[in-house]
């Protein structure tokens, strides 16, 4: 009851505001990465499943327009400012340097690393950075930064997701293929805990390199690796290039899952329900593109700091962030759910959705997956698991 | 000034009743759009009964009678098209082409235009009937979804889906008189008989907004919360009130429930288990059956008022959106 008094409350001193049109600005930033090797001509062109099909600049361009009119309802005008750099120290300073009122939200394309840099080097300004397309489980676990909000899935929650998939399909024995880069161990430990958490079997774990080099076929032979007995097999090649020609070439007659076949997704241009379709058609007409989930991600990163602006009443730094990871927001991530930052890893809760390259063939937390709490925190790192000390 | 007033409040009971009944020639039927069949299905009243498919432009939601009964309106979204079909013959007989994204419209109380949201162009449409031509198109909040003419046809009101807003807008001067901060999602209207308040579903919020139209601010809200649904499943979209504004019922999507509502008193008294994602709903005439369209188990729910009981489902096509009783 006390809630719902605050909310009305909260909706009186908006509506007073509403008409009184101060010009308020809020400038929301966006930082990219030079030469960002996600974003790789080759890898772009390739479609790969799960990765990146063009810079999520779109998706934050796409939510700024969607805004216009909400901004001007309530007096503020939001602004975008694409900032690029090549390294962390430049983006800082690009961040610092920004003519105009101090900028409060940073929206951030970066790989984890740089990342890291950007937030702990603007610990010290009343800003907020929110990571719009690194999954890596560690920048919520134990390098989590106070300042830094997470709206892209971690590895862990899209391993979770996919892993619910697969126990509710009864594919309980799974081979496990792994690439050789970082990431892809970091997907596989990602999927490992899954495993272990929802009683899946890995009945193999073998590490496969690109080649065919004969000398090295027990890593580059697909009938080789593929041999054995098991349900379906995770490949975890965030590269691409092997797994893309994995499905029809397993020994066994079985599906493939992880980065290819069947992937857990933070977006699909495919996905039909809760809105998705005006969505995709208005992100497709400007961009000439499918949406991925790194494009919803700078979407909803954006829309996350306008339902906090609007519903905070005020552009004071202070007033929306606090409402932004409070636990009243409620953003409509056109997923279905009520999504809002989760208190002890700063991540975004969020549906996964299980996609191939032209469907979504279900959406996690699956059915019959429940929580204490949210049945969105069956996904991903929960707070009896964090590691995250703010 | 009073007589024009009653009908337009006919009017807004015509998005799910049947029209003035003077002028029109119930049929019986119950007429139900299908998502994805791209049909409209024609079952029998007191049966239900298959009578017809009627094959529509692609992707049939919104359907509406027009003020004299002989017609019924149906919004196509992806076949950009508002198709209009006979009563009397169960064809379509013609079709308003190339607009863009229709979903939810509502008449102006003659039936002179029609107010229809555009989803893709961020807009509130105005269509005049007798030449089909958009006559004006009024800057909304995104996504703009439910539509609802005020009593007496001066003010429209329409959702936006992703603002969280209801705009209020002018119809003579076309021109918007207000914005009104509600919950998230904001979905369908209802007001009641007397015009006093204006209820909006917020689907993401689980809820329902009371405006006062008068000062149009929020003045209350209701939360939907029935035994055993977590807060997300309950996406409340459909809301529709008994001609004697006593009771509201409101569909409330993938609770599979619905919900009903003292409207006096602001209160739910009680949750009926229909279908899955229970979307719109239509009442009959008399205010005895409640019919709520379910669009995930493709078939809608009977629902006998007096006993909120489920008295019989029947199966439609594929992702059925809506419900009209011409009765």
């Amino acid at each position: 009851m006390k809630t719902l008094l605050r909310t009305v409350l909260v909706l009186f001193s908006i509506l007073v505001a509403v008409p009184a049109g101060a010009d308020d600005t809020m400038t929301i930033a966006y930082l990219e990465l030079t030469g960002d090797p996600r974003y790789r001509d080759k890898a772009v062109e390739a479609r790969y499943l799960g990765q990146p099909w063009g810079r999520p600049f779109a998706g934050a361009d796409a939510a700024r327009r969607e805004s216009k009119f909400v901004g001007s309802a309530i007096g503020v005008d939001f602004q975008l400012e694409r900032i690029e750099g090549k390294d962390a120290a430049e983006l800082i300073e690009g961040i610092k340097s920004l003519p105009g009122p101090p900028v409060s939200f940073v929206l951030a394309d970066l790989p984890a690393q740089v990342l890291s840099q950007v937030a702990e080097g603007l610990s010290d300004l009343p800003l907020l950075v929110l990571n719009v397309s690194a999954p890596d489980d560690t920048l919520r676990q134990a390098s989590c930064q106070a300042n830094l909000l997470h709206v892209f899935p971690s590895y862990a929650m899209l391993a979770d997701g996919l892993a619910q998939f697969l126990v509710s399909q009864k594919w309980r024995e799974v081979l496990v293929l792994e690439g050789p880069l970082e990431t892809d161990r970091q997907l596989v430990r990602a999927f490992e805990r899954s495993a272990k958490r929802y009683g899946l079997e890995i009945t193999e774990k073998r590490g496969f390199l690109l080649g065919s080099d004969p000398r090295k076929r027990e890593q580059n032979n697909l009938a080789l690796l593929t041999r054995g007995d098991y349900d379906v097999v995770f490949v975890a090649d965030t590269e691409g290039e092997f797994a893309r020609a994995l499905p029809y070439r397993t020994l066994q007659p079985r599906p493939v899952v992880g980065t290819e076949g069947l992937a857990p997704l933070a977006w699909h241009w495919a996905w039909e329900r809760h809105g998705a379709p005006q969505l995709n058609n208005r992100f497709r007409k400007r961009a000439k593109r499918g949406q991925t989930g790194y494009d919803w991600a700078a979407w909803m990163a954006y829309k996350a700091v306008v339902e906090a602006t609007l519903r905070a009443g005020t552009t004071d730094f202070a007033a929306v962030s606090a409402y932004l990871r409070g636990q009243d927001i409620v953003l409509d991530g056109f997923k279905g759910n009520r999504l809002s930052f989760r208190p002890w890893s700063n991540q975004l809760r969020q549906p996964i959705l299980l996609g191939t390259h032209n469907w979504v063939i279900d959406r996690a937390p699956i059915q019959g997956f429940l929580h204490a709490s949210n049945n969105l925190d069956t996904l991903g790192y929960d707070q009896r698991e964090t590691l995250c000390e703010q | 000034m009073r007589a024009i007033a009653k009908l337009a409040l006919g009017a807004i009971l015509a998005v799910c009743l049947a029209a003035d009944p003077a002028l029109s020639k119930e049929t019986g039927y119950i007429f139900v759009s299908s998502e994805k069949d791209h049909v409209v299905t024609v079952l029998d009243g007191t049966s239900y009964e298959l009578i017809k498919n009627i094959e529509t432009s692609e992707r049939p939601r919104h359907l509406q009678l027009t003020p004299d009964g002989t017609k019924l309106l149906a919004a196509c979204g992806d076949g950009e098209a508002i198709d209009i079909i006979d009563l009397a013959t169960l064809k379509v007989t013609d079709r308003i082409d190339d607009i863009d994204d229709p979903e939810a419209f509502d008449l102006s109380p003659d039936g002179r235009f029609m107010y229809i949201s555009l989803e893709d162009d961020g807009a509130l449409g105005v269509l005049d009937m007798q030449s089909q031509e958009m006559v004006a198109e009024i800057e909304v909040g995104e996504e703009p979804e439910g539509v609802l003419t005020g009593p007496g046809g001066e003010v429209v009101y329409v959702t936006s889906e992703v603002a969280n807003m209801v705009h209020v807008v002018d119809t003579e001067s076309r021109e918007l008189k207000a914005n009104i901060l509600v919950g998230n999602r904001p979905r369908r209207f209802a007001m009641t008989p007397d015009g006093e308040e204006l209820w909006v579903s917020n689907e993401l919020s689980g809820s329902i907004s009371i405006i006062d139209p008068q000062t149009n601010q929020v003045i209350d809200e209701i939360v939907f919360a029935p035994k055993g649904f977590r807060p997300e499943d309950v996406t409340p979209v459909g809301v529709i009130m008994t001609a004697d504004g006593a009771t509201a019922f409101v569909a409330l999507g993938r609770a599979n429930h619905v919900a009903v509502v003292d409207v006096p008193g602001r209160k739910v008294e009680d949750y009926i288990l229909v279908g899955n994602r229970a979307w719109n709903a239509a009442l009959s005439r008399d205010n005895t059956r409640l019919l709520v369209a379910n669009g995930l188990s493709d078939d809608i729910s009977v629902i006998d008022v007096a006993k909120r009981k489920v008295i019989k489902s029947v199966p439609v096509g594929r992702v059925p959106y809506m419900v009209v009783i011409d009765d």
